[in-house]
């Protein structure tokens, strides 16, 4: 049988999906950015351990978790943390109301895909807007 | 056909022995963490700018301590949840998965252990 005729040499396979060459739709572009999101924000966890182990640790750790927090790297990711957690709390609600069978129709999805990104962009500039509005007077930097 | 009886396949969970209790963990967590990170976030804006003292009492409060200390222990139960799910569709090499799997674990664990005793000694302190 090994010798048979019929059996040609073997060729490469088709192989899909060929990602790379796909428009992306909003639904699969929301749903690769909400694990993106979700990786971010684990990785900002450390961020939160951090301040609240400076802040039980005195006020050399916590001035040093304040520079850092202040800096225009710090406030960056800051702003970075702040989109993810807005994106990731969004698209999180638009994730359960499908499990519970809304929304489903692709035009549905796709409007409701384009207005979390939206609102995301608006709530991490509105929490960013807020949260320098609390600054003291006269401060440009935490 | 199958000689097994309703009740003990359903004993078994499936072939993952844990049935649906990852998928339904994960949106219980995602349904209380709605109003839970809202809270942090509206917290963490007021917060800016106050003193370091001002802000170690903010979780003296039994609310806040309470509130903030749900937080960090449900966004670990999630997180560790939603990472798995990546690592289980991305890594296909088993031994490279469960190397993953475990320091996920171990990840979750060492940061929601240092920000929870961290906090129970703001709280307490």
């Amino acid at each position: 049988m090994a010798d048979s005729p019929q059996v040609s040499p073997p060729r490469p396979r088709p192989l899909s999906p060929h990602l790379s060459i796909y428009k992306w739709p909003v639904t699969m572009a929301t749903s690769i950015t909400h694990r993106a999101t979700g990786i971010a924000l684990s990785a900002g966890m450390i961020l939160l351990a951090w301040w609240l182990v400076a802040l039980a640790s005195g006020p050399e750790l916590y001035q040093s978790f304040q520079a850092a927090a202040a800096s225009l790297i710090g406030q960056v990711v800051l702003f970075g943390f702040a989109w993810s957690l807005a994106y990731h709390f969004l698209n999180g609600i638009r994730h359960l109301a499908w499990d519970l069978g809304y929304g489903f129709a692709v035009p549905t999805a796709n409007r409701s895909g384009v207005l979390v990104v939206a609102l995301s962009v608006l709530v991490a500039i509105g929490v960013f807007v807020a949260a320098y509005a609390m600054l003291p007077h006269g401060t440009v930097h935490p | 056909m199958s000689f097994e009886t309703p009740l003990h396949r359903v004993q078994g969970l499936g072939s993952a022995h844990s049935g649906v209790s990852h998928f339904w963990r994960e949106r219980v967590t995602a349904a209380a963490l709605i109003p839970l990170s809202a809270w942090f976030v509206i917290s963490l804006v007021r917060l800016v700018g106050t003193s370091e003292a001002e802000t170690a009492a903010f979780f003296q409060h039994p609310w806040n301590a309470v509130l903030m200390g749900l937080f960090i222990l449900l966004s670990c139960v999630h997180m560790t949840l939603g990472l798995q799910a990546v690592i289980d569709d991305y890594v296909h090499s088993a031994g490279q998965r469960i190397a993953l799997l475990l320091l996920n674990r171990a990840f979750a664990w060492l940061i929601g252990a240092l920000s929870l005793v961290s906090l129970l000694r703001l709280a307490v302190g």
